[in-house]
């Protein structure tokens, strides 16, 4: 198996429980993995959660991580995923003096080219966004990073995965077959 | 409409829907008014008051593992919260049931400091099955049927239920029922026909098989599924520290204990079997010894419930997900009846010379010190004269392994002992607990002088209930256990193991407890008569030799066939 490190997805399906986030982060911390970001929302399917987590590690590590996750719980699965599985996104604010911006001939074009778009403009300052993975919100970075960068920050990685449906589902038709055997048996 | 009861009348009578009777406890400020609601239950709830919350909580793991219901204590916050955790962990990694529920400050004071909080959920999750905080009463039904469901099914192991005084105090209306369903959790997976027709296969096809009990085939109630299996098909059984007593020590197809300080002949021949089934069992590094020279030859079908021990610590063939019983109930009649004489026959060499070579010295021995005895000698002469039909509980360090090597089961959920964290002081509390479980059953203690002193006020819980727990200590005046350490692989450098004792047979009196000292083999026969006869609880403050050590061994980074049957001398095959 792949010992080779490289950045990962794992997305994990939770009820709506307290404590969660908590008792999965244990889990990679407790081999010492450090988690590079996290993200968590609703799902497509009502009442289930979604969380995110990015890491940079091998594939034999995480599964066994994977296996440790599923066994919490109300975790109801857990999925490894490469860069290649998923279409994914990161958003990023960058905080920028409008005196400097104002100076700069070049704004529109950077603006332009890398797809950002401006949030804010204040006298003292100017908010600018960006969408992208972390390679572009970087360059971005490095690019306004002549200006005087007052505030910045990215948001953890979501991603959707690039089969047709939630991998959840297959799970919860399971678990309510699972259901319906224990109401016929205690009938 | 229903009159409204207090949470903690409501956590009362939840645990009497879950057939609870005994719980194990410690009172104190943030949980005064589940005590006082459970004073009005002591006809049917009997408290256990120990001496300390870890004495409570051990004794629960021992109720829970003899009796194989789920152990309950109950603590307050803090402090008492926090002497739980060592108990906690061990369950945890032992497998054991237990629902624990922990008086907590008012959710106004929560994560304030205030006296006495402390983040008990914070704290336990790792060490924890399930862990949920009720801040309101009406959630305590659902909570406590959650909990035992929880505890109980699947692998079992230790639930905390941080309780309140919010909860304890407000109001509910009473409503109960208990749970057999939760969504995000299956503790009952069947066992793929897929997997179950390879593993046949390979079962079917082996020339020198070897199955591997673990504690999982307790836990399903596999054990005579298991010896079928092994009878049917001819094969060899080997147990892990916890599978001991899963199948009978004269049975002829028991080929005795894995593991660093485990027999020769199953460790050695886990190298020379070509199908290994792993049933129940993690593949602890104690067992493996070290992991790339394990097994080479073997085709391995690890049988869990645990889905994430599958490749977890060692890579299986097939692996079935599903709980001991119903996978070997579900391989019985798959499996064809065979013949493995020759393959049977060969672990002889290893046993005749563990018998002669390691086991004379220690069962007869001529040449000790000071007349002292050795931990072997005294354990099976204990054994014995219980006609090996006790439970045995161990504490940890050479008392455990020698009691682990020398004493004999006849049944099932005879042995307890802390395996996965290797917990001091485990020992007196279980046995308390065990004792309690299992009445009409004759338990004996053995431990260290080291391990008694970490938990000995519980003679106090024994004197209190007039318990008939047989206590054993194998008294080497040190630190037995990590003194072999000290002496095989740090020269000898006796570095903080030697142990300055008191008079043990005075503290037992000081309890009321009969004790004796043991101090040398002239003494035994009579001591032990006494004890076995005694009505009573009884002490035994034995004198061991203090160079004794525990062999045969497999050396820290050794593989299972580099066994050690002596400081200098090395298992050889062709000897
Ligand atoms: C709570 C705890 N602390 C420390 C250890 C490390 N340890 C393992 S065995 C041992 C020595 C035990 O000595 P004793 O209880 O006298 O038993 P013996 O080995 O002599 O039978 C120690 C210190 C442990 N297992 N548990």
């Amino acid at each position: 198996m792949e010992k080779q490190k490289k950045r990962f997805t794992i997305v994990v399906f939770t009820e709506n429980q307290v404590g969660l986030l908590n008792r999965i982060s244990i889990i990679f911390t407790r081999r010492g993995l450090n988690i590079e970001s996290v993200s968590a929302s609703a799902s497509a399917v009502s009442d289930i959660h979604k969380m995110n987590f990015t890491l940079f590690s091998d594939r034999e590590t995480l599964e066994k991580v994977i296996g440790q996750i599923e066994k919490c719980i109300d975790v109801l699965r857990a999925f490894l995923y490469t860069d290649d599985e998923i279409v994914y996104q990161e958003i990023a604010l960058y905080k920028v003096p409008t005196q400097r911006l104002l100076d700069e001939k070049n704004l529109e074009r950077i603006i332009r080219v890398h797809n950002a778009r401006i949030l804010e403009i204040t006298r003292d300052y100017t908010v600018i966004e960006k969408t992208g993975h972390e390679s572009e919100t970087q360059a971005l970075y490095e690019l306004l990073k002549q200006y005087d960068i007052q505030q910045f920050m990215r948001s953890g990685r979501i991603s959707v995965t690039k089969s047709p449906t939630e991998h959840i589902n297959h799970y919860l038709e399971e678990a309510s077959r699972r259901l319906n055997r224990k109401e016929e048996q205690s009938k | 409409m229903s009159k409204k009861i207090t949470g903690s009348e409501a956590m009362c009578r939840a645990l009497l829907a879950e057939g609870v009777d005994t719980i194990f406890g410690y009172p104190g400020g943030a949980i005064m008014s589940f005590y006082d609601s459970l004073y009005g239950y002591s006809d049917r709830l009997r408290h256990i008051l120990c001496r300390h919350e870890q004495g409570c909580i051990h004794a629960a793991q021992g109720y829970a593992r003899a009796s194989g219901k789920v152990g309950v204590v109950s603590v307050t916050s803090g402090p008492a919260a926090t002497n739980v955790v060592t108990g906690l962990s061990d369950a945890n990694i032992d497998s054991t049931p237990l629902v624990v529920i922990t008086g907590q400050v008012g959710v106004d004071s929560l994560g304030t400091d205030a006296f006495q909080e402390t983040d008990v959920i914070g704290i336990t999750l790792p060490v924890t099955k399930w862990a949920y905080q009720i801040q309101d009463p009406e959630e305590i039904p659902w909570a406590v049927a959650r909990a035992f469901y929880i505890a109980s099914t699947g692998r079992p192991g230790p639930v905390v239920l941080d309780f309140t005084k919010d909860a304890q105090l407000g109001l509910l209306d009473w409503d109960y029922e208990r749970i057999d369903y939760i969504r995000s959790y299956d503790p009952d997976p069947e066992p793929n026909p897929a997997d179950l027709s390879t593993a046949a296969a390979l079962i079917n096809r082996a020339e020198r098989p070897l199955i591997l009990a673990g504690h999982g085939v307790m836990i399903s109630g596999a054990e005579e599924a298991l010896i079928s299996l092994a009878e049917k098909a001819d094969i060899p059984v080997a147990a892990t520290l916890l599978g001991l007593s899963t199948i009978p020590s004269d049975h002829p197809l028991n080929k005795g204990m894995l593991g660093m300080h485990g027999n020769i002949a199953p460790n050695f021949k886990t190298n020379e079997a070509d199908v290994i089934v792993a049933v129940g069992m993690r593949f602890d590094d104690r067992v493996t010894g070290r992991k790339d020279a394990y097994a080479p030859n073997a085709k391995i079908i690890h049988i869990d419930i645990d889905r994430s021990e599958f490749g977890k610590n060692l890579k299986a063939h097939t692996s079935i997900h599903s709980d001991a019983r119903r996978a070997l109930e579900a391989l019985l009649p798959m499996v064809n009846k065979a013949s493995h004489k020759e393959w049977l026959d060969s672990f002889a060499h290893a046993e005749q010379v563990e018998a002669t070579e390691v086991m004379e010295r220690e069962l007869h021995p001529t040449d000790t010190e000071g007349n002292a005895l050795r931990m072997g000698q005294v354990v099976r002469k204990i054994s014995e004269a219980t006609g090996n039909e006790a439970i045995l509980v161990t504490d940890v360090g050479q008392n455990q392994m020698m009691a682990a090597r020398y004493f004999k089961f006849t049944r099932s959920k005879s042995m307890l002992t802390s395996g996965g964290l290797g917990t001091m002081g485990f020992c007196l509390p279980a046995a308390i607990g065990a004792k309690i479980g299992a009445p009409s059953r004759e338990v004996v203690a053995f431990m260290g002088d080291g391990g008694f002193q970490m938990t000995l006020q519980e003679l106090g819980t024994i004197m209190d209930l007039g318990l008939a727990v047989k206590i054993v200590i194998l008294n080497n005046n040190f630190l037995g256990n990590v003194r072999q350490w000290q002496e095989l692989f740090f020269g000898g450098r006796f570095s903080a193991t030697p142990l300055r004792n008191p008079d043990f047979v005075m503290i037992a009196r000081a309890y009321g407890i009969e004790a004796e000292n043991v101090a040398d083999a002239s003494q035994l026969d009579g001591a032990v008569e006494r004890m076995t006869s005694s009505k009573g609880a009884y002490l035994l403050n034995v004198n061991i030799e203090t160079t004794d050590k525990v062999f045969p061994m497999v050396a820290p980074g050794s593989a299972v066939d580099e066994i050690m049957l002596d400081p200098k001398r090395r298992y050889s095959p062709a000897e």
